[in-house]
């Protein structure tokens, strides 16, 4: 482990990263990240802007392999599997391990169809039943069912932000994932539209590993089991999300979430 | 921006909590001083006077949940705030054990004492003391200010047994003495229970500067 301050998880990790450095041609935007993600918790990773939160987010999915002048040190583990050795499926990565954004994207066809457009693609379900229980249960699961559920043929675009984010979700668990990864989701989205969003990965944290990026401090601490605090490409602390923000034990935790670190922390 | 002025804020919120201790610092003094010459007067302003201090500890205890809520602070500063409502509380005991001495200088109006004070205004001028450096510790943020408090109580304990004895005695001696003995007890009492009441503060100190909980006054 590296020499950021670190409390054990309560749960075994399902994601290890270990010495973890990226660099964007001679930046280095990561450098040398120790971080084990706790099965079926939620892990809040926070930081000022650039501190390498959301670039670390996309490493666990691969989503850097086709971005030029990227290159990677280090391991990142799921399941005891190296993500990055050239044997392992890209594709079925992506599936276990899902990805939702900052901006919600509606696919530009119906409610229905952006649910079941993964499974299809996945070849994941036999027969029509079996997908409209699928897509329901994954509605469901995304806590937006009853509000779409009389208008499943309805397009998504005429959702609204935080009902389409909430879609994003239903999307992403259709395909079966382990792992949920949401990078900034409720950046766009109105107080009531983030509360849904956030009773929606409580819920979710029971059956699905969870990481979340945001910038949003005080949602971290609301439903996060455990944060990491990032700065400069270096895990400065993590820990159970009550001790970093009530007693971090890193000064430099202290200085950002009291506003003091350099004029950068957001609120 | 806002940070700035919320920091702004909490600086004065501990400013005026410092303010609030020199008050309260003020009362213990009065009172005792009311006692030494058992001015019943001076007592009954004292008494009076305990309603401000009680409005000025609500007033900065709204301050505290308005910073709460308007700012949602965390780690040190959340702390801070934390450790400033226990100081408030603390506050308002100790300026009423002041009054509570107050009191005994009221009902000893006019009544020459079984014996000069000279280890209870001792007791006194400790405590003041020690108000006075906890909140220095506060204001600054320094745990280890708060620390070196714990040898003042002991001095304080000490005197209080002391004082304690020696009323005992007088008051075998001579059982006239016990109405006026067994009231300066209560005063030494109130007084030892203040020294308690500072090392909470330097307790509510050692949590907002280092997050840590301990016992100081074991």
């Amino acid at each position: 482990m590296s020499s950021a301050v670190q409390e054990p998880a309560d749960a075994p990790a399902v994601i290890r990263s270990r010495g973890f450095h990226l660099y964007y041609g001679a930046v280095g935007a990561l450098k040398g990240i120790d971080l084990d993600v706790p099965a079926r918790r939620i892990l809040a990773i926070v930081g000022p802007s650039g501190c390498g939160k959301s670039t670390f987010l996309r490493a666990l999915n691969r989503m850097h392999d086709r971005v030029p002048n990227v290159r990677m040190e280090g391991t990142i583990t799921f399941d005891g599997q190296d993500i990055y050795s050239p044997t392992v499926d890209v594709v079925d990565l992506r599936r276990r391990v899902g990805m939702v954004f900052q901006k919600p994207v509606a696919f530009p066809m119906n409610v229905y169809d952006n649910v079941a457009y993964g499974p299809r693609l996945h070849g994941l379900m036999r027969g029509r039943a079996q997908l409209d229980a699928l897509v329901e249960q994954s509605l469901r699961q995304g806590g937006v069912w009853d509000e779409v559920k009389d208008g499943l043929r309805r397009p998504a675009a005429s959702l609204s932000g935080g009902q389409l984010q909430r879609l994003a979700i239903a999307r992403a668990l259709a395909v079966s994932p382990e792992v949920i990864l949401l990078d900034e989701p409720t950046s766009a989205i109105d107080p009531i539209g983030t509360a849904r969003i956030e009773e929606t990965l409580q819920r979710l944290a029971g059956d699905y590993t969870i990481v979340l990026v945001t910038h949003n401090l005080q949602q971290a601490a609301r439903i996060s089991d455990r944060t990491a605090f990032f700065l400069n490409g270096e895990l400065v602390e993590e820990g159970p999300t009550e001790t970093l923000f009530h007693r971090p034990r890193d000064p430099r935790t202290d200085e950002y979430l009291t506003g003091r670190y350099g004029g950068g922390g957001s609120r | 921006m806002t940070r700035v002025s919320f920091h702004d804020e909490l600086r004065q919120l501990q400013e005026a909590i410092a303010a609030l201790a020199v008050s309260v610092r003020e009362v213990i003094f009065r009172a005792v001083q009311a006692l030494e010459h058992t001015d019943g007067e001076a007592g009954e302003r004292i008494v009076a006077g305990d309603d401000v201090i009680d409005r000025r500890v609500a007033e900065l205890e709204e301050e505290c949940y308005k910073l709460l809520v308007l700012h949602q602070p965390m780690a040190g500063d959340l702390r801070t705030i934390g450790a400033a409502l226990h100081i408030l509380i603390d506050l308002e005991r100790m300026a009423d054990h002041g009054v509570d001495i107050a009191r005994t200088a009221v009902r000893l109006r006019g009544e020459k004492l079984i014996k000069p004070l000279i280890d209870i205004p001792r007791m006194a001028a400790l405590c003041q003391e020690m108000i006075s450096r906890a909140l220095d510790a506060y204001v600054q943020g320094d745990a280890v200010k708060a620390e070196a408090l714990v040898a003042l109580d002991d001095v304080v304990d000490k005197l209080y047994s002391q004082v304690f004895r020696e009323l005992l005695l007088i008051m075998m001696q001579d059982p006239h003495t016990i109405n006026q003995g067994t009231q300066l007890l209560f005063v030494a009492s109130h007084l030892e229970r203040i020294a308690d009441h500072t090392t909470n503060l330097a307790e509510a100190v050692l949590y907002a500067v280092r997050g840590e909980r301990r016992e100081l006054n074991d």
